[in-house]
């Protein structure tokens, strides 16, 4: 079962939502704006690919790592990925020790699944002896200070890391693997972002604060794909959405969507 | 209505040119669906649904007493979901352990339900949904759903309506509703939704593959037709076992 209640004064609470009716946010941010963002790349030199993303006072590591491995029988011709995500307690009181919880596995599916849909990762490119022998590319999230949106952030220090991953050339010999010194990028074809928003009574806010997270009545999860089109969608909490409030809400996030992009392409070359 | 057996790495059709699909169907046609009503005589409500080649059984037990006791809220009753797949319901045997699929199941559609349930009429308590899959073919968690709700109702639990659920898929770049095995396995995309239908407000929402920003509209306007069909066999399905008791 989930974590603990975690608990909001009242006053605090009525702020926000009085706040919400004018349009405004605790942090002066209009509904529809994210936070500031700065993303660090290669920071950990034993992996393959690795960022720091700070989404406001949200801070997430992911962490690329490569190794060689025998492929799933039912796709023998393709790389295989993996994503893995840990709410560990050292980012928030909220968070306890021990084995993932449904919320780390939430969280890691969502991004598998923005990922995967979009082919993100060239698994077809990650072959090396077909159906015997393939990369295997984990991806692996630490949230570091949970300030809200670890979605948003785990998912721009995915694609950061990706971006950035250097994979080692091989060369085959007689069916021998040899890796060389030589290194090159991975195949990565897209940049897909999430856009996470917080439903707060009948108001949608992009991008919560932790706080928002702590009232909001329910979770929407956007992927979006470089061309706007969608490559995941999770609902999440126990609050509902008419049909039309989710459209609005998808009209929204394909514009912060470029936002989030921009950001990516402000840190990294690609 | 049963899928073609396909030798792994053969193409196979999804949808035929007449525009039909690989099990005849309609592209916004629903699978044989048959709801029965209270099959489990220990739990406080049961359904027993089968969707297509789907066989899944749900148990409610509750509202009951909390254990462990910290778990339970001074307000409103928890609600506790397991879903699980029984290692013989899949091809290709299934470890009987949770997977990091179930788990998160289990939370979406614990997520999908909740909000159709007056669960401040029952604080200290929880509320606990077992789901068993017995034979998967494709749109497991939008049928578990269906028939969780009806269980629920079946325990006597108030709520402010049942909670009805399907799965839009995509094939050659065509939405289809209720989407099969080979649809799902074989598919461009996945799109389950819940809904409370006489409320409509959407309960559970998930997508993997691409939608373009007008099949998401199409989607749901999709799911919604075929949530009205599935509510009605719900409510049906209901009204047989209680119809039968009123005048004992």
């Amino acid at each position: 079962m989930s974590a603990p209640e975690k608990i909001i004064p009242t006053v605090k609470k009525n702020t926000i939502l009085l706040m919400l009716e004018k349009g405004e946010r605790l942090d002066g941010r209009k509904l529809d704006e994210i936070r500031k963002i700065k993303i660090e790349t290669d920071v950990i030199g034993n992996a393959e690919g690795s960022a720091i993303v700070h989404l406001g006072n949200t801070i997430v590591i992911a962490g690329v790592k490569l190794n060689i491995v025998t492929p799933y029988a039912d796709t023998p011709n393709q790389g295989v990925q993996i994503v893995n995500a840990e709410l560990i307690p050292l980012a928030s009181p909220v968070f306890e020790p021990g084995p993932p919880g449904e919320d780390d596995v939430e969280l890691s599916r969502v991004i598998d699944r923005a990922l995967r849909s979009v082919k993100a990762i060239d698994l077809d490119k990650l072959v090396i002896i077909p159906g015997k022998k393939v990369w295997a590319v984990y991806i692996d999230i630490y949230a570091l200070n949970h300030s809200g949106n670890l979605i948003d952030a785990s998912m721009l220090a995915s694609i950061a890391a990706l971006l950035t991953a250097k994979k080692p050339k091989i060369e085959l010999v007689n069916d021998q693997i040899k890796k060389l010194d030589e290194r090159e990028k991975l195949p990565i074809t897209d940049i897909p972002v999430t856009v996470t928003f917080a439903k707060i009574g009948d108001k949608l806010v992009v991008d919560p604060e932790y706080e928002e997270e702590l009232i909001m009545d329910a979770r929407l999860t956007f992927g979006i794909t470089s061309n706007g089109n969608i490559c995941a969608l999770q609902k999440g909490l126990c609050g509902t959405f008419k049909p039309s409030l989710i459209l609005e809400a998808l009209e929204i996030a394909r514009k912060v969507a470029d936002e989030y992009r921009n950001y990516i392409k402000s840190f990294i070359q690609i | 209505m049963i899928g073609m057996p396909t030798k792994k790495g053969t193409p196979i059709v999804l949808l035929k040119e007449n525009g039909t699909r690989i099990d005849g169907r309609k592209p916004d046609e629903i699978r044989p669906l048959k709801i029965s009503v209270g099959v489990l005589r220990n739990a406080d409500g049961s359904a027993f649904i089968e969707l297509g080649r789907n066989k899944i059984i749900v148990a409610v037990y509750g509202p009951r007493e909390v254990h462990p006791r910290h778990l339970a809220l001074p307000d409103r009753a928890i609600i506790r979901c397991r879903y699980h797949m029984a290692p013989f319901s899949v091809p290709e045997r299934k470890s009987p352990a949770p997977s990091r699929r179930e788990i998160e199941l289990s939370k979406v559609i614990r997520e999908a339900l909740a909000p159709a349930i007056f669960l401040e009429k029952f604080p200290r308590t929880t509320i606990d949904i077992f789901i068993e899959v017995l034979q998967a073919d494709g749109s497991t968690r939008v049928a578990s759903i269906t028939a969780a709700s009806v269980a629920l109702a079946d325990a006597g639990i108030p709520m402010k309506d049942l909670v009805a659920a399907v799965a839009v898929g995509k094939v050659d770049s065509q939405l289809i509703l209720d989407l099969n095995h080979y649809e799902d396995q074989y598919g461009e995309g996945d799109m389950p939704i819940a809904m409370m239908p006489s409320l409509g407000e959407i309960t559970l929402l998930q997508a993997d593959g691409i939608f373009t920003p007008s099949e998401v509209r199409a989607a749901l306007d999709m799911a919604k037709m075929g949530i009205e069909k599935i509510y009605n066999v719900q409510k049906e399905a209901l009204r047989k076992k209680y119809s039968s008791l009123l005048f004992r």
